[in-house]
């Protein structure tokens, strides 16, 4: 049976930027054994030399001309901000590399 | 008025026997006295609905053309953005958000003149198949309020089956439009991946999503179905080529020399007794009216519903990355000089449910490094297979069948701790989301055990949608001449309604 | 102990890497229909798509893929048959999707090479740069640090974001590692850069202004000893904004990365900044944990397959290579081999061009600019294209010359006046009241007054010993304060000594 331990999934929680609790992450790595086996099911075939398919339709080169169409208004742009100041989006700090 | 279908109702407008306004308003009626017990909407947009009414009622009165489906009310999946209408995907990290943009569907519904009666309930981003996700509380089965009306689409085909409007839309990554469908005893279809585009559908995994039609008869969703589907410029997936003639097929219902392929591996163990018996039945009644009847083996089948669980999962782990508290949506936990990224982190944690974390999670881990290969990169191969085994079946057969869903709907409750038991009840939906063709549900009676409305599966090839609706049309026919009326007259009056 | 930097290339290899960022001029953004217009009021440039709004979708802009090829074959490489987006998945906030599209395992164009030419004491050397990949992607939004001490992220109290150049075209062109450029490591990196450019400039594709970052540079460095096999620790170096800045951030990371390794450490594997003021590299911020970007290829965006007359087609577009075109200008303008290196050295090549372009002779205009303005910028400690004197302006300098209306000393006080913004050079003539004194009678008056004062050396002339004659002339000009033309002086001079 496979498993995630609570610190795999404290790990992906992370990577994933979701806080979550204790009691979350062992409930979550309690679950996990029994998806993960059901899922676990697509190594179950041989796919040596099968194809993987990301688009169901067989489309290609679909692109628009490089012409420019009306932008939305910066008050609507920002209508769903949580926080704004001087027509831009106000946000926490941010502690990542610069 | 409100009990008759699409298409008589339209018919009623042409012929001025009644107003859109009084239609609008009867259905907005009807949901205040039974949506309180049924819970399909999240949000009912009387103003704007009466105000699109009126504007088709002048249209008419000015003897202007206005389009079949014209002044029609109908129920929006609130996955849909719909212009300064709140849209929530069924999510608390979305509570409030309007969009400043229209969907593409919501688009060419307003065009046909189409009343947009208000937003309907669903599993948050279209994670589950009970509609017990949605961040707002469930909606209930209006055949049995005890029972769940499926999901993730439950809150649209609840309020078709509840008659709080004659039309409803969905979508179908998994089967979210089909097994609600089945579960309510009306008709749903998911059209061909890229039939309908995605433009404004908000995401939960791109390469299986498609926005589709609810009716209580395959006419109507057929009327629908013509009114939404077509090519989009701001969909790269969207397919270049003319929507399949679906009205005509529904008219028609002729299913003489059609061969009809039954999936061996969609029957039998795992499938409640009362909806083979019907699924069974509903085949003998295809074969009486000329159809012949072939089996088709299709055996990697057994491995899509561990494909589906990794590639919906991993591609929703991406799309949904963008519900981080910065540009709209739900802020939490900015207080004390926190970081953005600790907001970012407490607002995931705060506005996602379970499942929707569930399932980012094991996307999140599908993807990493390490991992990708065994998990996403074979589950993209088993999709290969479950093409190849379709293109087989359809080579044998014009269109395939099974039944909806293994068992009729289930107690509010009953599964949603058991996050692996709700995924196996989208075993025979999913291989079609995988393949990107098309699929419809329709009622095929209900189960001898529980009452319930069991629900007939047809699937047909890419861009074929209108075989669905041709043998659709013949076997809903047989049954309703069997039955004296479609299934959903049979459906249990509500409190507050008068049927 | 620290090595100078002669002990450092005597005892070490250095191997480059270079990763340069293009932003493309198209009109529009990469997957949306915003303008690309710079400096633009912030978030006027936006769009669901940009914003990442929930539910709006991506479509590629034709021209980036264009131009992408014509920058692949530009730069001798193969493109692909086949290519592909993939998603980036990281959570930063001036990303809005939370994942940036761009190329994973499929870039668009790969294995190709750049040659290029420095000055050595041996003479001019030929150093190829091969590339490894050139791949499309989209650029993030631009954040403002406010609090703090520096108005830099750290220290700061909140962020704005502004979204206009979220989503503008990138390419980023990626080489193989560059062994064997020994001692000349810095200028190699900074040739490379600078033909890159003049290649970018030539196709049109984009702006290629680093003070704008629309080109932009990271520098991976390492060192290995002498007789080492194995690749020492990179590290990679961000913000390198001026060519200037390429040639010392790669100096200055061989000396750290040298003290590092004569003083027993271990170079650390990270991303540093480039910074101006001191040309001295700064750590940047230690991640907590590996960053694992979970690529996947995009499901919202179809394969690029362009096809073999596309490619040509574009072949045919491309414009002359650059050191075609050196070659070209060198022969036209009759350059010796080493005035033109240092041409090319000192980066003065189009600007030359566009000088002769306007009329000028060919070694005035090489003389100005690598003369006197040259030597202006390098007093002030900036780069020749940033100074406000343009090819116009030294066009016109050297008509006014050749007119006799400015002499060459006086020209160079146009130059200055030029520079300090006075305006064209005619202006800065008339605003400074300079003028040659071509007036016959102030000439004599001080041809006189010279000659009374040597008497000596007028009597050697009027000998017949015309050398002697320069210091006399020497004398006059300093008495007109050199506003007298030299020629007109000497040929009064001798008329009036009798020669
Ligand atoms: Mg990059
Ligand atoms: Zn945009």
């Amino acid at each position: 049976m496979s498993t995630l331990s609570r610190d795999e999934v404290a790990k992906l929680a992370a990577l994933a930027r979701i806080e979550m609790t204790e009691s979350e992450l062992v409930e979550l790595s309690s679950q996990f054994g029994t998806i993960l086996d059901a899922v676990a099911r697509v190594q179950e075939l041989n796919l040596d030399g099968v194809k993987a398919t990301s688009h169901p339709q067989p489309l290609e080169n679909i692109a628009r001309p490089d012409v420019v169409q009306a932008s939305l208004s910066p008050a609507d742009a920002l209508s769903g901000a949580p926080a704004q100041e001087d027509q831009r989006f106000r946000v926490p700090q941010i502690l990542g590399e610069e | 008025m409100i009990f008759k279908t699409a298409v008589e109702m339209a018919d009623a407008l042409a012929k001025k026997e009644v107003s859109s306004v009084e239609l609008t308003q009867s259905h907005l009626d009807r949901i205040a006295a039974v949506d309180g017990d049924v819970k399909a909407f999240l949000h009912v947009d009387s103003e704007g609905a009466l105000a699109q009414a009126a504007a088709v009622d002048g249209d008419r009165a000015a003897g202007k053309k206005v389009s079949p489906l014209a002044g029609i009310p109908l129920a929006l999946k609130d996955v849909l953005a719909q212009k300064g209408v709140p849209t929530t995907a069924g999510s608390k990290i979305l509570q409030g958000w309007k969009p400043p943009y229209d969907s593409t569907v919501v688009s060419k519904l307003k065009d046909a003149g189409v009343v947009i009666l208000g937003k309907t309930n669903m599993d948050e981003f279209a994670m589950g198949s009970s509609t017990e996700n949605s961040g707002y509380g469930p909606t209930f089965n209006p055949w049995d309020l005890t029972r769940t009306p499926g999901g993730s689409s439950g809150g649209s085909a609840a309020a078709v089956s509840a008659f709080e409007a004659p039309l409803a839309i969905g979508s179908d990554t998994g089967g979210s439009i089909r097994q609600p469908a089945a579960l309510t005893g009306i008709v749903g279809v998911r059209p061909t991946y890229g039939a309908v585009s995605r433009y404004g559908l908000i995401a939960y995994s791109s390469s299986l999503d498609q926005a589709g039609p609810f009716g209580r008869t395959v006419l109507d969703t057929a009327m629908l179905h013509e009114v939404m589907a077509g090519y989009d410029s701001h969909d790269a997936t969207s397919i270049n080529a003319p929507v399949p003639a679906v009205v005509a097929a529904a008219k028609s219902g002729d299913v003489k020399g059609m061969k009809i392929g039954v999936i061996k591996q969609l029957q039998g163990e795992g499938y409640q007794k009362g909806v083979q018996t019907r699924f069974t039945e509903s085949l003998d009644l295809l074969a009486s009216l000329g159809a012949e009847i072939v089996e088709v083996d299709c055996p990697s089948f057994e491995f899509a519903l561990a494909a589906y669980y990794l590639i919906a999962p991993s591609e929703c782990s991406s799309n949904l990355a963008r519900f981080d508290a910065m540009r709209y949506g739900l802020r939490t936990g900015d207080e004390g000089g926190a970081s953005a990224e600790a907001v970012m982190a407490a607002t995931r944690d705060a506005g996602f449910g379970r499942e929707v974390k569930r399932r980012i999670i094991i996307g999140t881990y599908a993807l990493s490094s390490g991992y990708y290969d065994a998990y996403y990169g074979s589950a993209q191969k088993i999709r290969t297979l479950i093409i190849q085994d379709y293109a087989k079946a359809f080579a044998a057969a014009d269109v395939l069948v099974s039944p909806t869903a293994p068992t009729t709907a289930y107690k509010i409750g009953e599964k949603v701790d058991d996050p692996m038991a709700m995924y196996l009840g989208d075993v025979a939906t999913i291989p079609v989301n995988l393949a990107g063709i098309c699929g419809m549900s329709l009622p095929a009676g209900l189960a001898d055990e529980d009452n319930l409305p069991v629900g007939f599966q047809i699937m047909a090839p890419a861009m074929q949608d209108q075989r669905l609706y041709q043998a659709g049309a013949a076997l809903e026919a047989a049954l309703s001449s069997k039955w004296g009326g479609t299934l959903i007259t049979k459906a249990p009056a509500l409190a507050g309604g008068t049927r | 102990m620290a090595l100078n930097y002669d002990e450092v290339v005597a005892k070490y290899n250095p191997v480059l890497g270079l990763e340069v960022h293009v932003e493309l001029n198209t009109e529009s953004k990469m997957f949306c229909s915003c303008s690309t217009i710079f400096g633009a009021e912030p978030n006027t440039q936006t769009c669901p798509v940009c914003l990442a709004l929930p539910g709006a979708l991506p479509v590629v802009n034709e021209k980036a893929i264009e131009s992408s090829i014509k920058i692949g074959l530009a730069l001798n490489c193969s493109i692909a048959p086949y290519s592909r987006f993939a998603r980036k998945n990281y959570f930063y906030p001036d990303m809005p999707k939370n994942f940036q599209i761009s190329q994973y395992d499929e870039p668009i164009c790969f294995d190709g090479f750049v040659d290029v030419e420095i000055d050595t004491e041996e003479g001019p050397k030929q150093f190829r740069i091969e590339i490894e990949r050139v791949h499309m992607e989209e650029d993030t939004g631009k954040s403002l640090h406010v609090g703090g001490a520096t108005g830099r992220i750290h220290g700061a109290d909140y962020s704005l974001l502004d979204y206009n150049r979220a989503g503008i075209p990138l390419v980023e062109i990626v080489t193989k590692i560059v062994p064997g450029t020994g001692k000349y490591a810095p200028e190699v990196a900074k040739a490379y850069v600078a033909e890159l450019r003049d290649i970018l400039r030539g196709l049109g594709v984009s702006d290629v202004k680093m003070e704008q970052g629309s080109l932009r540079c990271d520098a991976n460095v390492s060192l290995m000893l002498k007789d080492a096999t194995e690749l020492g620790t990179r590290s990679e170096t961000k913000n390198v904004n001026s060519l200037r800045s390429v040639e010392r951030a790669i100096r200055g990371e061989m000396l750290r990365h040298a003290e590092i390794l004569e003083n027993g450490g271990k170079v650390k594997q990270e991303t540093r900044h480039f910074q101006e003021d001191t040309g001295l590299t700064r750590s940047g911020r230690s991640k907590e944990q590996a960053e694992d970007y979970r690529y996947f290829p995009d499901p919202d965006l179809v394969p690029v397959k362009p096809d073999a007359a596309w490619i040509e087609t574009l072949r045919a577009q491309l414009p002359e290579r650059p050191s075609i075109r050196r070659k070209r200008l060198q022969e036209q303008w009759a350059v010796p081999d080493k005035e033109f290196a240092a041409m090319v050295n000192a980066d003065v090549l189009d600007i030359v061009e566009e000088t002769v372009l306007l009329g000028a002779d060919p070694t005035k205009a090489r003389t100005w600019w690598l003369g006197e303005v040259s030597r202006i910028a390098n007093d002030k400690g900036v780069a020749i294209q940033e100074l406000a004197i343009t090819p116009a302006h030294v066009a016109e300098l050297i008509k006014l010359v050749a007119s006799g209306e400015l002499t060459d000393k006086l020209a160079r006080q146009v130059v200055e006046g030029v520079v300090a913004g006075e305006g064209t050079p005619s202006e800065v003539v008339a605003k400074r009241g300079i003028k040659v004194v071509n007036d016959d009678g102030a000439l004599m008056a001080a041809i006189e007054k010279v000659c009374a004062a040597q008497a000596d050396t007028a009597e050697k002339v009027r000998g017949g010993h015309l050398p002697a004659a320069g210091a006399l002339i020497g004398a006059v000009m300093k008495e007109t304060a050199g506003q007298a033309d030299a020629a007109k002086v000497r040929e009064l001079l001798l008329k009036y000594l009798g020669q």
